[in-house]
């Protein structure tokens, strides 16, 4: 029996608008330039402006060529560390097989090997060590984390035992220069040339090759991975060998931009890299970031550090900066997603039809 | 034929050596050696053994070859070295076993160590309990910190203790400048805490033992201890089942904190200079004594007594190369194959496990 | 949960022009710096332009800042270049003694056209590119302390006579052992100049001289200057050598380091030790008998040298020739000797009786 009471006519809810049950993300142009790599460019620019006006004498070739020679280890490590961590592992050796392949070269250079040959049995080194690495990550499975806490005492352990506490100083000194030299009159270091073409080589690679976009998968799910054709343990294994024979060049650069092979080169270096690639916008859990981003990352933090030296200012305030801009950096998107999310459950409680009715609905 | 209950078994397998007789009790022999069996079985599959089982030999060979090494001064350097790191190595282990890591004690424990020698210089009188105190409240604020971060803000603790690093590190740079706090700066008693001893045991040394026996009973005892191991395995299920896990974890920092500011304390009574440099790198031998000793880095095994015994270990190998006067730039690469090692063991352990649980499951289909 | 989104059109073109900017606002900024480069490449190029004026800069670089020996030498070192007319005096340095640390802070100081900068150098080697290119920017190099490769500096302050530091030490632990035995050295670290030095020449004497015939030099041990480890390796040679006499320790922090831990192990009063130690530091080890006498030298002073040397060198003065004469203020006339070496002063014997006379 109906009811006789007349109540007004429900107004009915309005259904043309249609809502996601997750916060619609943005697209096309947007997604790019407002994305966490456009943020982190954006910042960067920024900040080479201010510090242009602020700081006398930043604004100069000069600043590019130290700034660029100081920054370069970081930079060719982030690379392949970038690869590393979006596919959910990570790499925390590097700094120690930089610091074995500079051992190595000042040990065969002292005992009076032909620096070609020193030069490639450094880089061969630095291959073995990633092999060794992505080994017992890729095909043993163990935890990445674990096996390179390991890896980093070993060799740099290695390292201490090659060379011991001795430094070796006199490397070819038609090398040495040449690693400082720099292109004309524009202050850009020359092996400035060859960090690009890696970085180009890394890029094309992450964003543009299957393989790469599989990259992604692999940093979401092994199983997802695995149907979109990658073969999880090859590709990791092949990107630990990257990061080994990555950082074996930047310890051979690092050799000869100081002219100096010692057993503690490079130390710490790691917890910078892992750093600047955070900063950069790649996901420690694995499966976001991009090399423009993780570029723009080295190059701010870089550029912070070398505009603070130059202004006198003490490390001090360096390190509390980099440790604030890390957190910031990974704390400030978890507020923005919970944000969006509390805005859009808003927006879904609005718009269900008892809110329309005003009445709750009847248990 | 009755089955007594007693030989019963609900899993359908019945012990060996009991008859389904009801007349005659089983014989007790054969049980008692299944018993042991076992035991001796579940005392070789201890996580722990591994790393003890080191330890011994280490310092066996050691002693062979110098047997000053055991000598009682030997004793109570070894006890005394180890001290700071066990402590060290108790609060990582909590905090790994839920699946997190905290990179920022060594400059916790920096803070906290130059805190003191601040405290003795503005208020030289104050009674040493007092200090304790006052570094551990420290410890656990700054420890707090790192949980608040973590839970609050759901991110990864390896970041975020990355940055608490840096930013704690600088702190005890821009506070302590080139100041340095001597032994001279603090009171006589303070800085015999670390030498005295207790029927021939350094008393550190005991605090540290004490405060190993705590967590570990704290650990294997109460509710909140147990559900650590929850929360590591997998946190998902965990939370399923009703665990308040920011609660527990957010405790697990603080204490971790806390720990370290105990750590803290004890290396500005042991140690002879206090400034912007202490503690520095602190960290990974920290974490590596926490592997060493069969904690599981991906959370949810391992416990603080292994944790401890890995500390011993690792500062055992830095005495014993010297003593054996074996070149002292072995001793990274050996600890570095010992981290690979411990992980390899712990990886053979799971997947005989895995491989265990599974054979059963097809069993009981 | 969404894997890899196909990317539009529009996004893809979005993507590429992004990238294309990205890249064009690097190359405008290089551009730029080229550009004002021409302006501004005079003051990063040219240090001597501001020495025209009388205005003249001054940059300390430590091996290290927050160590307490060299807050004294760079008191010192503030004070002398006040006095010596500079208009701007700074410190900068690293956190960590790292070879290649002080080399971003020399650049830095290279481009901004400091007159004079102070140096004590990490690693003789890694630094010297960098001390090149600041010499072609104009600024002279006074390295102290610790020196650089010798083709890399205008004049090295030492605080002492190498020589005589490495034989005072020797003398002291030989009276305190009582003229024979065994003993060790407890250094710093295995490639820090002034330490290898100090170390040949102790050798070299123990060697040569008839009265050291019956001690023998068993082990050299590395601490790093790090307390903890200087610790340990105390420890470690007390067990590896159970007959040990004494131990010198010609740094601060390895003989503080190794008279902690005898004080408080049984070997206090058995075991010699002496070495560079600061009197603040040490103070309580000789009230308590566990070092007898030790030596150093006046930190300030090095520094306050120092600063006089780099006007020197700033205003012409003297270019570091052998047989250069300049005023060290109030400490007088100093000459530079072979090598570009300019010595301080004589080392100072520390012992109970006079101990509590300073404050460093």
């Amino acid at each position: 029996m109906s009811d006789t009471l007349t109540t007004a006519p429900a107004p009915t809810p309005d259904t043309s608008k249609t809502i996601a049950a997750v916060p619609k993300g943005r697209t096309g142009a947007a997604r790019i330039l407002l994305g966490r790599d456009a943020i982190m460019i954006y910042v960067l620019i920024a900040f080479v402006v201010y510090a242009s006006i602020a700081i006398p004498r930043f604004a100069s070739p000069v600043t590019v060529g130290f700034l660029l020679l100081d920054v370069i280890p970081v930079l060719l490590i982030a690379l392949p560390m970038t690869l590393v961590i979006i596919t959910g592992e990570i790499d925390l050796s590097v700094a120690s097989i930089a610091g074995l392949t500079s051992a190595l070269m000042g040990v065969l250079w002292a005992a009076g090997w032909d620096i070609g040959v020193v030069l490639l049995v450094s880089l061969l080194a630095g291959v073995v060590a990633g092999a060794f690495n992505g080994f017992l990550v890729a095909v043993v499975g163990l935890p990445s984390l674990a096996v390179t806490i390991g890896t980093l005492a070993l060799f740099r352990g290695l390292a201490l035992v090659v060379i011991g506490d001795n430094a070796v100083a006199n490397f070819p000194p038609e090398l040495t220069s040449f690693v400082t030299s720099k292109i004309g009159g524009t202050g850009i270091p020359t092996v400035m040339i060859g960090v690009v073409i890696l970085a180009v080589f890394f890029g094309v690679l992450l964003h543009m090759t299957p393989f790469g976009r599989g990259l992604y998968a692999l940093g979401f799910s092994r199983e997802a991975a695995t149907f979109v054709g990658i073969t999880v343990n090859r590709a990791k294994f092949w990107l630990y060998v990257g990061t080994g024979s990555v950082s074996a060049l930047a310890g051979i650069y690092w050799t000869l931009r100081y002219s100096s092979a010692r057993s503690d080169n490079a130390s710490g270096l790691e917890l910078t890299v892992i750093a600047a690639v955070l900063l950069g916008g790649v996901s420690i859990f694995g499966g976001k970031g991009s090399i423009p981003g993780v570029i723009a990352g080295v190059l701010l933090i870089g550029t912070i550090n070398y505009a603070l030296r130059l202004g006198r200012i003490s490390d001090v305030v360096l390190i509390i900066v980099t440790g604030s801009l890390l957190i910031a950096s990974v704390v400030a998107p978890s507020v923005f997603d919970a944000l969006k999310r509390w805005q859009h459950d808003r927006r879904v409680r609005r718009s269900l039809p008892q809110a329309a009715l005003g009445t709750q609905p009847t248990p | 034929m009755t089955q007594t209950p007693a030989t019963q078994n609900p899993a359908g397998t019945t012990p060996a050596g009991a008859t389904s007789t009801g007349s005659q009790p089983p014989s007790p022999r054969p049980t008692n050696t299944r018993n042991a069996g076992r035991s001796v079985g579940s005392f070789l599959k201890l996580r722990e053994l591994p790393v003890t089982a080191a330890l011994i030999v280490l310092v066996v060979v050691t002693y062979a070859a110098n047997p000053l090494f055991l000598g009682p001064q030997g004793i109570k350097d070894l006890l005394l070295n180890a001290t700071i790191i066990i402590i060290l190595a108790v609060g990582q282990a909590l905090v790994i076993i839920t699946r997190n890591v905290d990179l920022s004690v060594g400059s916790m424990l920096g803070l906290v160590a130059f805190g003191t020698g601040t405290l003795f210089q503005v208020m030289p009188d104050i009674p040493i309990i007092a200090a304790f105190g006052v570094g551990m409240l420290f410890g656990a604020a700054l420890g707090a910190v790192n949980g608040l971060l973590v839970t609050v803000a759901k991110v990864p603790a390896l970041v975020i203790t990355l940055g608490t690093l840096y930013i704690y590190r600088g702190l005890n740079n821009a506070w302590a400048g080139g100041t340095q706090y001597f032994a001279d700066d603090r009171p006589a008693a303070f800085g015999s805490l670390s030498v005295d001893t207790v029927l021939g045991f350094p008393l550190i040394t005991l605090i540290a033992i004490l405060v190993v026996i705590a967590v570990a009973l704290y650990m294997m005892g109460t509710r909140p201890g147990r559900d650590l191991y929850a929360i590591g395995s997998d946190p998902d299920a965990a939370r399923l089942f009703g665990i308040p896990i920011g609660r527990r974890v957010f405790l697990v920092f603080l204490a971790n904190g806390v720990l370290a500011g105990l750590a803290g304390v004890l290396y500005a009574s042991r140690f002879n200079s206090v400034g912007a440099n202490t503690g520095l790198g602190m960290e990974l031998d920290v974490v590596a004594a926490a592997v060493v000793g069969g904690v599981a880095i991906f959370g949810g095994s391992g416990t603080v007594v292994g944790a401890a015994i890995g500390a011993v270990l690792l500062t055992t190998i830095t005495s014993a190369l010297t003593a054996l006067r074996v070149d002292k730039f072995w001793q990274q690469a050996i600890v570095g194959v010992l981290i690979l090692a411990a992980i390899i063991i712990d990886r053979l352990a799971s997947i005989r496990t895995a491989r265990k649980l599974r054979l059963s499951e097809a069993r009981d289909v | 949960m969404k894997l890899i989104r196909n990317h539009t059109g529009k996004g893809k073109t979005a993507r590429r022009v992004v990238s294309f900017a990205a890249i064009a606002t690097s190359v405008a900024l290089i551009a730029t710096g080229c550009a004002g480069g021409g302006d501004t490449g005079g003051d990063g190029g040219g240090g001597g332009e501001a020495g025209a004026g009388g205005d003249m800069s001054i940059t300390f670089i430590p091996k290290q800042l927050n160590n307490p020996y060299t807050d004294v030498v760079l008191g010192g070192g503030e004070e002398g270049a006040e006095e010596a007319g500079f208009a701007a005096t700074e410190v900068v340095g690293p956190l960590e003694a790292s070879a290649s640390s002080q080399v971003s802070f020399i650049n830095a100081e290279t481009q901004a056209g400091t007159n004079v900068i102070v140096i004590a150098a990490n690693d003789p080697d890694a630094v010297g590119p960098a001390l090149e290119e600041a010499r072609a920017a104009g600024a002279k190099i006074v390295a102290f302390d610790s020196d650089t490769n010798p083709k890399y500096r205008d004049v090295f302050i030492s605080q002492v006579v190498a020589k005589d530091v490495a034989l005072i030490q020797v003398q002291l632990i030989a009276e305190q052992i009582g003229g024979a035995g065994e003993i060790a050295i407890l250094s710093a670290t295995a490639n820090a100049t002034n330490q290898n030095e100090w170390i040949k020449f102790m050798e070299e004497e123990l060697e040569s001289n008839p009265e050291y015939a019956d001690i023998n030099l068993v082990a050299k041990v590395y601490g790093d200057d790090d307390d903890t480890k200087s610790f340990q390796e105390a420890q470690g040679l007390m067990q590896a050598y159970p007959n040990l006499k004494g131990i010198i320790s010609p740094t601060t922090v390895g003989i503080a380091a190794a008279a902690r831990y005898l004080s408080t192990s049984e070997y206090k009063g058995k075991v010699a030790l002496t070495g560079l130690g600061l009197p603040n530091e040490m103070r309580p080890f000789v009230k308590d008998g566990t070092v007898t006498e030790f030596a150093l030298w006046d930190p300030a002073q090095l520094g306050y040298v120092a600063a006089f040397a780099g006007k020197a060198l700033a205003d012409g003065d003297i270019t570091g020739e052998e047989g250069d004469t300049f005023e060290a203020g109030e400490l007088g006339e100093r000459e530079v000797g072979e090598n570009g070496i300019v010595i301080v002063g004589p080392p100072t014997q520390f012992n109970a009786d006079n101990i509590d006379d300073y404050d460093f």
